[in-house]
């Protein structure tokens, strides 16, 4: 038993940085998930850089992993970390800027050398210079003491001991709050079972972390995060790639549909591809295209016969993919495409987050090409969202743009595990004999007769007798689908395909609006992945007395009914966005109503404490507007 | 050197296995005619192209497959040749420019049940969709590609194509063409294609007898069908239809034959490569004999080099058919062999919950 002082926290943030080789990655994903299992609510945020394995020891080369826990609803991976293990001096000096004074600094001495130290150009040691006074700092020579730990492991060379010192990093933060470490050792146990001794140096290195914490006089309190009060349920945690893809396969399964994924590897969408590859016992199919242009192709084709179609991709794979969608609108078939936006244009910033291909996900085609466009909130959204996109896909036989962001993708928090048999029944059903008849009264298949509700063409797959037909991408005449250049029928046609994509507005709920006080003038309207920290923002404002109302679209094609009058219902609406403004943009020009933008596209997530800021200062000057007006 | 999956071979997939294995058949006693693929849809190209005998050729020959027509699906792209699947009576897709092998492999690669053909042409294929093309053959979808080669871009009014000359004045090479072509029998050969052959619109007879085997042959099958555009590249192919031109110039290729045309036959040369001689000054030990099975493709990329651009000497019929794993069948054994029972939402759940869940209060129901 400690003989050390245990102290209760509500919340803590914690950054683990270090060089890419280092591992951190691995060790923030074990220490969510001893967090997670402790039944703390919690929010992640890997950033990495795009370089698989950038210059030891620089600053391009840091790789760092956020973490925010607590015993409360948690809506963001924190602004400012109160905790910060830097694994070199470039793991320090990227990150100190963000680190609060009074904030906790564990940094690995080891690789305080002259000569790191040179190369982020530092002349002086910063440990040694006073330049950290304001931080508590613990400086514990992590590499050599944990190559010290497994001083007995004489078949390991130096160099695969130091590989350990993440987790004994990973031990020490362990003890330091209080997380049981049992998980990690089944982890390591899977991961290493064909190769003991270096298990048994993993085990040993993480051991020794916590007993350092346990025994060194440089820590002398420990922490403690009380579980979350959570809705009853059973939980994971889950970053928004699995969850994607798990809900990909949960509709499939829910449609009784095969699942067909054509994709290209890109950053930051390979993992739904990983992840799927992974799922042929639940009969689904992955394809690794030549391009990405082949990976919607395959899709596409996969749907034409009868399968549920996805492809996945990043911004610079969605403008590749554009011609074939179009030829989906066309042929009026379902396809789901998953943009995993991230930093642009080009290629731009492969690692970061950014919501900026709204607009190409709306227009960016030839000739007028709707399609319906979703996007996730949260990470664990991303299961449902999944789901949404296929209902609205097989009813309205339709692509549907699903817009996640790099954010979301390796972001994570507990999710509460859904029934599947109480996901929404989308069951499909295929066209199966003819209908209508000809001149001389004989049986026809109409492949462009529709529905009379939802505007859907008839899904006719291959192998049914009687209904053998053409589509294609050029202009068909309205009912049978020859082609046709008569332009009353392409004038007809253009408003017919928009007709139902508008019409999908009749069955998403509408745009609800929290203002818990019922008074206020100000709402923050966002979209996507912002809505963790606008809700968090949200939050602080009203804890500090203003009067907010939050509303945060999930479908941004077609808009929920009611959004129009939502907007009006305020004096100022103001718009977060990690791009310049296109939901703004849209909200403009479809409303006619004067929303303000709020924007930054720094390839991180907005920070609540920035965004509380900017609500509290609309807020304060309608009340001196307000004020104004009384006193006249 | 290949390297064995371990996986169960699903019946269709199995060694030997025809191209329409596990497409249904129609009952016993009871066949399509040319008219039941014959659309309703007015055939729209030039007086005199090549594509109309083309078309004649595929809606007679179709019946004989023996098929359910509802099981056949035509994928095409963009181009003249491309407005093919209107005109059958089949299910048909036009796509768009140069993506029809990719979308008929998603389509082949999750039907069993069907017959998947792709119509392209020179443009298209070699072109805009020459990654594609060299991907779908180097994975062995099951498909058959129906390549018509005219030489020419038709449908865009007169631009050179990556089959046209060196030299060759189009619309858009007013002074001559500079890029080398692609011979699509070599570029096929070259993407590890299984099945390579080569066939022309006017020889009825021929055209079929390629087409069979292509349907029998159980993974990508590339057919360059010479075809002739009496508009802008007019009688590019004439001397190979002169009855005695073209015996003096058509290399048959039969399977264990000597490759020979007319008096001239082909002959091992002392560089490791083939050559046309008078079949009088021929080492009768260097002739060679055409193995079309051979399982390296050095021999048929060889044939595929003794084309010219004066069309002097042109190998004509099935080039190379070899039996090797396809990638839809693998793709289908992979998942049922993954598969240990139908899946029901208490599998699903299964997955939702992954490894490491926890619980919190006590859940309704459990």
């Amino acid at each position: 038993m400690s003989t050390k002082l245990v102290q209760k926290l509500d919340r803590v943030v914690i950054r683990f940085a270090g060089d890419s080789g280092d591992g951190m990655q691995l060790t923030g994903d074990r220490f969510t998930s001893q967090t997670a299992l402790l039944g703390n609510d919690l929010s992640t945020l890997p950033n990495f850089p795009a370089e698989i394995r950038a210059p030891q020891g620089t600053l391009p080369g840091v790789s760092s992993f956020q973490l925010h826990f607590a015993d409360h609803n948690v809506l963001t991976p924190g602004d400012a970390p109160d905790v910060l293990v830097a694994m070199n001096p470039a793991a320090l000096k990227a990150n100190l800027r963000d680190l609060p004074r009074g904030a906790t600094i564990i940094v690995n001495t080891d690789e305080f050398t002259k000569r790191n130290l040179s190369k982020v150009g530092y002349a002086e040691s910063p440990l040694d210079d006073g330049s950290l006074e304001s931080y508590h700092v613990h400086p514990v020579a992590l590499t050599s003491i944990a190559v010290e730990a497994l001083a007995s492991f004489t078949d390991l060379t130096r160099k695969e001991k130091e590989r350990a010192k993440n987790m004994f990093a990973l031990g020490l933060l362990s003890w330091l709050y209080t997380r049981p470490m049992d998980g990690t050792e089944v982890f390591l146990k899977a991961k290493f079972a064909d190769k003991p001794v270096i298990l048994e140096a993993n085990l040993a290195a993480l051991r020794a972390g916590f007993n350092y914490g346990e025994t060194t006089e440089d820590f002398s309190v420990s922490y403690e995060v009380a579980p979350a009060t959570m809705a009853p349920g059973t939980y994971r945690n889950v970053t928004g790639n699995v969850a994607l893809s798990l809900g990909l396969v949960a509709a499939a399964h829910r449609a009784h549909l095969p699942l067909f994924l054509g994709s290209y590897p890109i950053t930051p969408a390979s993992d739904i591809l990983h992840t799927l590859a992974g799922l042929k016992r639940y009969g689904v199919a992955t394809m690794q295209a030549e391009d990405e242009i082949a990976g919607v192709g395959a899709a596409l084709g996969a749907s034409f016969g009868g399968a549920l179609g996805v492809t996945t991709t990043s911004g610079p794979g969605l403008a590749l993919k554009a011609e074939t969608i179009g030829l989906a609108v066309s042929l009026e078939l379902p396809l789901i495409v998953c943009d995993i936006q991230r930093g642009g244009p080009s290629t731009g910033l492969p690692t970061k987050t950014e919501q900026a291909d709204l607009l190409q996900a709306l227009f960016g085609r030839n000739g007028e090409s709707p399609v319906a466009v979703v996007a996730p909130s949260t990470p664990a959204d991303c299961f449902e969202i999944a789901v949404e996109a296929v209902r609205i896909a097989t009813t309205y036989r339709t692509p549907v743009i699903v817009l996640s962001d790099g954010y979301l993708a390796n972001g994570s928090e507990p999710w509460r595990l859904p029934r599947t048999a109480e996901l929404p029944d989308i069951t499909v059903e295929f066209a199966t004999e003819p209908n209508a008849t000809d001149d001389k009264g004989e049986p026809v298949f109409h492949p462009y007769l529709r529905d009379p509700e939802t505007l859907a063409r008839p899904w006719a797959i291959p192998g049914t007798p009687g209904l053998e037909h053409r589509v294609g991408g050029i202009e068909k005449a309205d009912v049978t689908g020859n082609i046709s250049y008569d332009p009353d029928n392409h004038d007809h046609m253009t408003r017919l395909r928009q007709a139902k994509i508008d019409g999908i507005a009749d069955t998403i709920a509408p745009l609800e609006v929290d203002d818990p006080t019922g008074d206020a003038d100000v709402l923050v309207l966002g979209w996507g992945s912002t809505f963790g920290p606008i809700a968090a923002a949200v939050r602080l404002a009203r804890i500090a007395g203003a009067r907010v109302a939050q509303a945060h679209l999930r479908h941004l094609n077609p808009f929920p009914a009611n959004t129009g009058e939502v907007l009006r219902r305020y004096e100022r609406v103001i718009v977060p966005e990690m791009n310049l403004g296109q939901l703004a943009l849209l909200l403009r020009a479809r409303y006619l109503v004067d929303v303000e933008s709020h924007t930054s596209v720094r390839g991180l997530p907005f920070q609540a404490g920035e965004l509380a800021d900017v609500i509290a200062t609309a807020v304060a000057s309608l009340s001196d507007a307000h004020l104004k007006e009384t006193a006249q | 050197m290949t390297t064995d999956l371990g996986m169960p071979l699903s019946p269709s997939g199995a060694p030997g296995a025809t191209g329409t294995a596990g497409v249904p058949r129609l009952a016993d006693g009871t066949a399509l005619t040319k008219k039941d693929f014959t659309s309703d849809q007015e055939v729209r190209w030039c007086p005199g192209c090549g594509d109309y005998a083309i078309l004649a050729a595929v809606q007679g020959f179709l019946p004989e497959l023996g098929l359910k027509r509802e099981n056949i699906v035509f994928v095409s792209g963009i181009g003249c040749s491309s407005r093919f699947p209107y005109y059958l009576d089949t299910f048909g897709m036009h796509s768009i420019h140069g993506r029809a092998p990719a979308i008929a492999t998603g389509l082949a690669a999750t039907r069993e049940d069907l017959s998947v053909w792709v119509v392209t042409g020179d443009g298209d294929a070699l072109s805009i969709g020459g990654n594609h093309l060299i991907h779908a053959l180097r994975r062995n979808v099951n498909l058959k590609i129906l390549l018509f080669n005219n030489e020419i871009y038709g449908l865009t009014k007169g631009q050179y194509s990556p089959t046209s000359h060196v030299g060759q004045v189009t619309k858009s090479t007013p002074l001559g063409s500079l890029d080398t072509p692609f011979n699509p029998v070599s570029l096929a050969l070259g993407a590890e294609a299984s099945f390579v052959a080569r066939t022309m619109d006017s020889d009825r007879q021929h055209l079929t007898s390629v087409l069979r085997a292509a349907a029998e042959h159980r993974g990508s099958a590339l057919v360059e069908i010479y075809q002739n555009c009496p508009i802008f590249n007019d009688g590019v192919f004439d001397v190979l239809k002169d009855r005695t031109e073209a015996a003096a110039r058509i290399l048959h290729l039969t399977d264990g034959e000597e490759v020979a045309a007319g008096d001239n036959v082909v002959v091992r040369d002392d560089r490791g490569s083939l050559d046309v001689v008078p079949r009088a000054d021929a080492d009768p030990s260097r002739i060679v004999r055409h193995d079309v099975s051979a399982a390296d493709p050095s021999a048929a990329f060889a044939l595929s080099r003794l084309d010219s651009p004066d069309l002097g000497h042109v190998p004509m019929g099935v080039f190379r058919n070899v039996q090797r794993p396809t990638y839809d069948d693998g793709l289908r054994e992979q998942i049922a062999s993954a598969q240990t029972n139908e899946i029901t939402d208490a599998d699903i759940d299964a997955l939702l919950a992954g490894r490491d869940t926890w619980t919190v209060g006590n859940p309704a129901g459990s």
